[in-house]
């Protein structure tokens, strides 16, 4: 298990010092390709995003000169930049690579493209060639294990921007936000995000009023929605289930008279304000009346700060989860290694045991159907029976011990086995010069 | 044995009682999974029970007090579970399940053997009676458990904190449709068991039936169910207001519930 990792994100190093590092992907699969078959080096493949750029492979012996393959891609020596850099090696970069994927180690815990980009970095990877045996392993893992956190954590649910928490809260009071319609009151920047946001979850009617009107026909347009005159403003509101308020009057346009007038006019139905002006838009006092609901910037900052707050939480127990899969990891990867030596003795064995038996066939002379089967039975349960200590014995070296290896090639010695596993990977890097070393 | 299909029933709505109790208490949706085929579990037992009573004795035994019981609290449960087929959600469960688990315990462990000694519990007229009111009970105990539901996530919503205790809610406007859906529902149930209800008591007692405090009461339920229903349709009455109103509707149903203890004129068992 001879993982690296070395990179740099958006904890350890400025956006200046990332974007040294960053690959175009355009240049990624050359990157890609050109790491793998770097000396000394099995496996390998780079994500590169714009809060991070990981190197990950898989070495021949543990070590690696990956900063020398830095300075002759980059074209820079890395050193400088020293403290900018992690390097994991083994476990760490086992559990590196699972709390990447798994959006733990992201700006924003939790957030769902991570793990996209990382799955394109393998694809990219897988496409050059650059993966195939444990490294490939690593990834499919690291997917699953991602899942895993998402699916038994609460670290990727809720909301975290503004747009989305008001989205969340219109959700909560209409249910699907289905044929609702929504009403900007002001053309700014912010109203059109969050209408936008409302309107790709759903909302049909898009209503805008601004005080300039020709702004309004412009922004309405965008959504092909109705622009509405100022002055109809009050007459036109109460048609609307979500109202977004963002104008820049000194004092608030809607108060609890209006409130009570849109309630009527409505026949009670709920109304959801969005007041994300300041100076505010919407008297909090509005808020009192059954079946209005409103909220200003700062109550929707709050719920976002609480979400970020609850992934944090929902964060270590993703943390015990991607511990546990690393030793998972661990263990499965080192009895994989012990695999092809019990098959191959295996099949040794059986071959010389079919041997045996043609040798001492013609002294048998003709036996029945009983007989043959006895013979099979014998043979088959001495060489079970003698073997079932050794392989255990193999297993449990390999889970266990620190000299799985040196176990590993003692039986192989003993018995002679050629090692078949080795040799086919060697046929299959063929023109990789330098690779066994 | 209907009383061992319904003490099983009594076991499988208690899983339901459980799921309310800790969805109140903060232990979250701890058997949101389990609840909706346990509670489908107790509907079907007690079904059983309801039937094989009725073989056993040749006709619905709603006459007794227990045995009337156990009915309310079967036909809450089929409405409750029409409204989950429509809304996919248990949470009207969380007032219905204590309910309806009150009901049939008592039910379950008060059940003596059926007397029967009015005549006029013999009649067709009394088992539509009893089974349209009920079922309008059952639509009203449902309506009531979403005003509940519905000024719970209000307030959550107001209150503008992000509370996890009250995640499980199901949207605002669901709610209020339960609500209201489940009220109509009801009511033409029990609009017609009250005049089936009435006509039974003119053919017998004349009109001075009116005095008795039960058919008061049922009355004056009817005319809150009424009202709630009208405020509702003219001026879309929500919230505090039709919760205010459901739960006065509620309290009467209970009243003219308990009302059968001291009415002279409706009995279960008459005397």
């Amino acid at each position: 298990m001879n993982f690296i990792v070395i990179g740099v994100n958006h904890q350890t190093a400025p956006v200046e010092v990332r974007e040294q590092f960053a690959i175009p992907e355009a240049r990624l699969p050359e990157a890609t390709k050109c790491l793998a078959t770097y000396p000394g080096i099995e496996e390998a493949m780079i994500v590169s995003t714009c809060n991070r750029v990981e190197l990950l492979a898989r070495t021949t012996n543990g070590n690696a000169d990956v900063q020398g393959f830095m300075r002759q891609f980059y074209g820079f020596d890395p050193a400088p930049f020293r403290q900018y850099l992690y390097e994991h090696h083994e476990r760490d970069a086992v559990r590196h690579v699972f709390r990447v994927a798994s959006s733990l180690d992201s700006m924003i815990v939790g957030e769902p493209q991570i793990l996209g980009q990382v799955k394109e970095a393998y694809a990219t990877a897988r496409a050059v060639g650059a993966v195939n045996s444990q490294l490939d392993a690593l990834l499919t893992r690291a997917f699953a294990v991602a899942k895993r956190v998402r699916n038994e954590t609460a670290v990727a649910t809720s909301a975290v921007s503004v747009a989305s928490v008001a989205v969340d809260l219109a959700k909560k009071i209409f249910g699907n936000l289905q044929g609702k319609s929504v009403y900007l009151v002001g053309a700014g920047k912010m109203c059109e995000l969050s209408a936008r946001h409302l309107v790709a979850h759903g909302a049909k009617q898009i209503f805008v009023a601004n005080r300039t009107y020709e702004r309004a026909v412009v922004l309405a347009k965008k959504f092909n929605g109705q622009a509405i005159p100022f002055e109809q403003l009050y007459e036109t509101v109460p048609n609307a289930d979500i109202v977004i308020s963002s104008t820049g009057a000194p004092h608030a346009i809607f108060r609890k008279e209006h409130g009570e007038k849109f309630l009527s006019r409505r026949k009670n139905r709920p109304m959801f304000f969005i007041d994300i002006a300041v100076p505010r838009d919407i008297d909090p006092d509005m808020n009192k009346l059954d079946g209005i609901f409103v909220y200003d910037i700062d109550d929707l900052q709050q719920v976002v700060s609480s979400h970020i707050a609850d992934r944090h939480t929902e964060a270590d127990r993703a943390e015990a989860i991607v511990q546990l899969e690393v030793d998972k990891f661990q263990s499965r990867l080192q009895t994989l290694d012990v695999v092809p030596t019990i098959v191959s003795l295996q099949e040794h064995l059986e071959t010389v045991r079919q041997a045996e038996i043609d040798r001492v066939r013609g002294r048998l002379g003709a036996m029945t159907p009983e007989q043959e089967l006895a013979v099979e039975a014998l043979t088959r349960g001495i060489i079970n029976k003698i073997m079932h200590t050794p392989i255990t014995t193999l297993k449990t070296a390999a889970r266990e011990s620190a000299e799985a290896t040196t176990v590993i090639d003692l039986v192989r010695k003993l018995f002679g086995l050629r090692d078949t596993s080795k040799a086919a990977q060697d046929a299959a890097n063929g023109g990789k010069p330098g690779a066994q070393n | 044995m209907p009383l061992l299909w319904l003490r099983v029933a009594v076991v499988f709505y208690g899983v339901g009682l459980l799921y309310s109790l800790l969805l109140l208490s903060k232990q979250g949706n701890l058997l949101g999974k389990i609840v909706e085929p346990a509670v489908g579990l107790g509907l079907i037992f007690h079904f059983v029970s309801l039937v094989e009573s009725t073989v056993l004795i040749g006709r619905l035994s709603w006459a007794s007090i227990h045995n009337s019981e156990s009915i309310l609290a079967f036909l809450a449960m089929v409405v409750f579970f029409i409204f989950f087929a429509a809304y996919r959600t248990v949470s009207p469960g969380v007032v219905i399940f204590p309910i309806v688990f009150v009901l049939t315990f008592a039910s379950a462990v008060g059940q003596k053997p059926i007397t029967l000694t009015s005549p006029l519990l013999r009649s067709g007229w009394i088992f539509v009676h009893v089974v349209l009111i009920f079922t309008g009970y059952a639509g009203l105990f449902l309506s009531f458990g979403a005003s509940l539901l519905y000024l719970v996530q209000e307030r959550a919503l107001k209150s503008k904190r992000s509370n996890t205790l009250f995640t499980w809610l199901p949207p605002l406007q669901t709610i209020d449709e339960i609500g209201y859906r489940s009220l109509l529902f009801g009511f033409p149930f029990m609009t017609l068991g009250l005049v089936a209800g009435s006509v039974l008591a003119i053919e017998k007692y004349g009109p001075l039936f009116f005095y008795d405090p039960k058919i008061l009461l049922s009355f004056i339920m009817w005319a809150v169910y009424m009202l709630l229903l009208y405020t509702r349709w003219s001026s879309g009455w929500r919230g505090r207001r039709a919760a205010f109103l459901a739960t006065c509707a509620f309290v009467v149903a209970l009243g003219a519930w308990a009302a059968n203890f001291f009415s002279r004129t409706h009995r279960f068992i008459a005397s």
